[in-house]
């Protein structure tokens, strides 16, 4: 990490800015378990939909008209008209989507080999407020093609917080839409931002994850640290620099990434109506509530939990405690032993029917209120919320495989 | 390089390709999008192809003369249609142009496909605006036009334009085709809450035969499904080379990642 070895016009830009310092400790000496699996793509990917939705929401903006007269035939406009309108909003509508599963299946990584344990405390907590403000930025940039869906989910989300007592929900309600319905003021307002002020939030969140994994350097799945193996030059023995061999393998995820994505942009952007929804190619209207109101299907799950709950104002905290538990996972799980290859069957048993209660609620979330969906969403809520009891009580004294010297 | 990818395993290679290959189907193939609109009638498939420019033609024609007097599509250009039907911009501006700017000329080609029914006459008329169909294909599907186009009969019962619709019950809309068409009414079978919808029965004839109405609406409903979704065609051109160029890079980049890794032990 020394600067000797530049010269000539780097020599001159080191000595004024720490390009080179930068560029080893972040990329060529940063130092990366060797026995990464498929689980750790997503981490790459996201950054990855991340710079596409920045990009091709830029060019959006271009033509799109935040009006409540005009912002449903601006996006028309940009379908329609704009050179290759479509293939940019397609790639926006499409990335929002494919934000969400990047993201789910890092979290589930991490999940798995207990990538949010001491040291990576702070380095899970970025990554959950990420979650949670990716989650505000979609919400928003949904209501900006000013469609029934758009318009209708918005209103249904909004009237959430009305749930809170004592005239505070009435109030919040009425200061977060700027009008007493959603209107011309609420999309306003929601598009500066989604366009401005929640991508700058995101924008820094992602740097200080990336500098807090830098820093206490990656887990893997094998869940041992690195650096308790190094050799005389102090470079871990099972650690290979990020770059140029993380590199070249993320450059094969990107490309497998591309064509699952591209396939979805050029065949079948509506995903089935869960991409784009139906309802929402017919322009928001006040008067007229479309016969079924769901949202996208990244919010479904909790969405479920919301509606498991009989109570409004109990469903509404359900709902937030459901994401909120999440930050509190690493003193929730109290085994030292980080990958699932070296825990409990106990351990196993209650991350998979985590994951498959989370998907099941993903299902009916979507889904009209049955009676059925309503017993298997109360159900399933149940077992969400249990994982966390059940994990605080058997990672106490879990009974652990031996953990391997080095990497296998 | 030749040496390495000799050591490759070709089987796990062909059967990676397949794989990827196989989702890249399955996800272009997605099953036809369930849609919530439907008021529980059954809809009868819409046979249309909307590669078939004679037959968009003729749903154009069909559209512009018995739509769009009430029905806007103004998202959509006569210009782009023509270039999109095959057709010349003369031949739209004298055949398939009936509507009016603001000023009461008749509309230029390259203006939306707009018409002149202010919001307050299409309520004194009809109750509601008559909707903008340049998206109903993508709102309410296909088959719901095509099937809603089929299903108007005389219903005495309700005041003002006399007619129903088994797809839209209650819909605002006259049955603008029944020269074409003549009447039909619906046959039931059962009683109570047992009481079915069998079948049409034709009551008048109309100047087309069953299967020349069938005809007309598929080639409206091909019209109005290009309508919704101009650039698809394009879409899926592009889309193909976008695979194959994406297929050769992922290619390529897997042998790039093995050769790096060769010496990663």
């Amino acid at each position: 990490m020394s600067k000797e070895n530049s010269s000539g016009l780097m020599g001159w830009i080191d000595e004024r800015l720490p390009v080179t310092i930068a560029l080893k400790k972040h990329v060529t000496e940063y130092y990366t378990p060797k026995n990464f699996n498929f689980w750790y793509y997503f981490g790459a990917l996201s950054l990855l939909v991340l710079i596409i939705q920045i990009v091709t929401g830029i060019f959006l903006t271009m033509n799109y008209k935040p009006d409540g007269e005009l912002a449903f035939k601006s996006v028309e406009y940009i379908m329609r008209d704009v050179n290759f309108g479509w293939l940019i909003r397609y790639m926006h509508s499409t990335g929002a989507s494919a934000f969400f599963v990047v993201v789910y299946l890092h979290m589930f990584r991490a999940l798995m080999y207990g990538s949010y344990k001491k040291p990576r405390e702070l380095l899970w907590i970025f990554g959950m407020l990420i979650y949670v403000v990716l989650m505000a930025e979609a919400f928003m940039g949904y209501l900006l093609p000013w469609g029934q869906m758009s318009y209708w989910g918005a209103q249904v989300i909004i009237s959430l917080f009305g749930a809170i007592p004592f005239g505070i929900g009435d109030a919040v309600t009425l200061w977060l839409k700027g009008d007493y319905i959603v209107s011309d003021a609420t999309l306003n307002r929601f598009f500066a931002l989604h366009v401005i002020a929640v991508p700058l939030v995101l924008i820094g969140l992602v740097l200080a994850h990336i500098l807090a994994l830098h820093e206490v350097g990656s887990n893997n799945p094998d869940g041992i640290e690195i650096k308790a193996n190094k050799s005389a030059a102090g470079i871990p023995k099972d650690g290979i620099p990020f770059h140029p061999y993380y590199t070249v393998k993320d450059l094969f995820g990107a490309c497998v990434f591309f064509l699952v994505f591209f396939a979805v942009v050029f065949f079948a952007p509506e995903m089935g109506g869960y991409f784009l929804e139906h309802a929402n190619f017919i322009p928001a209207d006040p008067l007229k509530t479309p016969e079924h109101i769901a949202p996208v299907w990244y919010f479904t799950p909790f969405y479920a939990i919301l509606r498991a709950v009989p109570d409004k104002l109990m469903g509404v905290m359900a709902m937030g405690a459901a994401i909120l538990v999440l930050f509190f996972l690493p003193w929730i799980d109290r085994n030292p032993v980080r990958s699932i290859r070296y825990r409990s069957l106990a351990f196993k048993v209650l991350l998979f029917s985590f994951a498959a209660a989370f998907i099941i609620l993903g299902y009916f979330g979507m889904q009209s209120p049955t009676p059925v969906g309503t017993f298997v969403s109360r159900l399933c809520s149940l077992i969400y919320f249990g994982f966390f009891i059940g994990l605080y009580f058997v990672s106490k004294g879990e009974k652990n495989k031996p953990l391997p010297e080095r990497l296998s | 390089m030749k040496a390495m990818i000799k050591t490759v395993k070709s089987a796990n290679r062909k059967c990676a390709l397949a794989v990827l290959v196989l989702g890249v189907t399955l996800i272009a193939s997605m099953p036809t999008p369930v849609f919530a609109a439907g008021g529980g009638f059954a809809l009868e498939t819409a046979r249309i192809d909307t590669t078939n420019k004679k037959s968009l033609q003729r749903g154009a024609k069909a559209y512009v003369n018995y739509c769009m007097g009430c029905h806007s599509a103004d998202y959509q250009r006569y210009s782009r249609m023509a270039a999109d039907l095959g057709l010349e911009e003369e031949d739209v501006v004298n055949n398939l142009i009936f509507t009016t700017d603001k000023s009461g000329e008749i509309s230029k080609v390259g203006s939306l496909m707009a018409n002149n029914m202010t919001t307050d006459y299409g309520r004194k008329a009809f109750g509601v605006v008559p909707p903008n169909l340049a998206l109903t294909a993508r709102s309410r599907g296909e088959d719901w036009i095509y099937t809603y186009l089929k299903s108007f009969y005389r219903d005495e019962s309700r005041g003002g334009v006399g007619v129903n619709n088994l797809v839209y019950p209650g819909a605002a809309m006259p049955h603008v085709l029944w020269e074409q068409q003549g009447w039909q009414e619906p046959v039931y079978e059962g009683e109570g809450t047992e009481k079915h919808f069998v079948e049409f029965k034709q009551v008048s004839k109309g100047t087309l035969t069953p299967a020349q109405y069938d005809g007309l609406i598929t080639d409206i409903t091909a019209f109005m499904s290009y309508m919704a979704d101009p650039i698809k065609h394009t879409r899926h051109r592009i889309g193909m080379f976008v695979m194959l160029f994406l297929l050769i890079l992922t290619v390529i980049s897997y042998f790039l990642k093995k050769e790096y890794w060769k010496d990663v032990v």
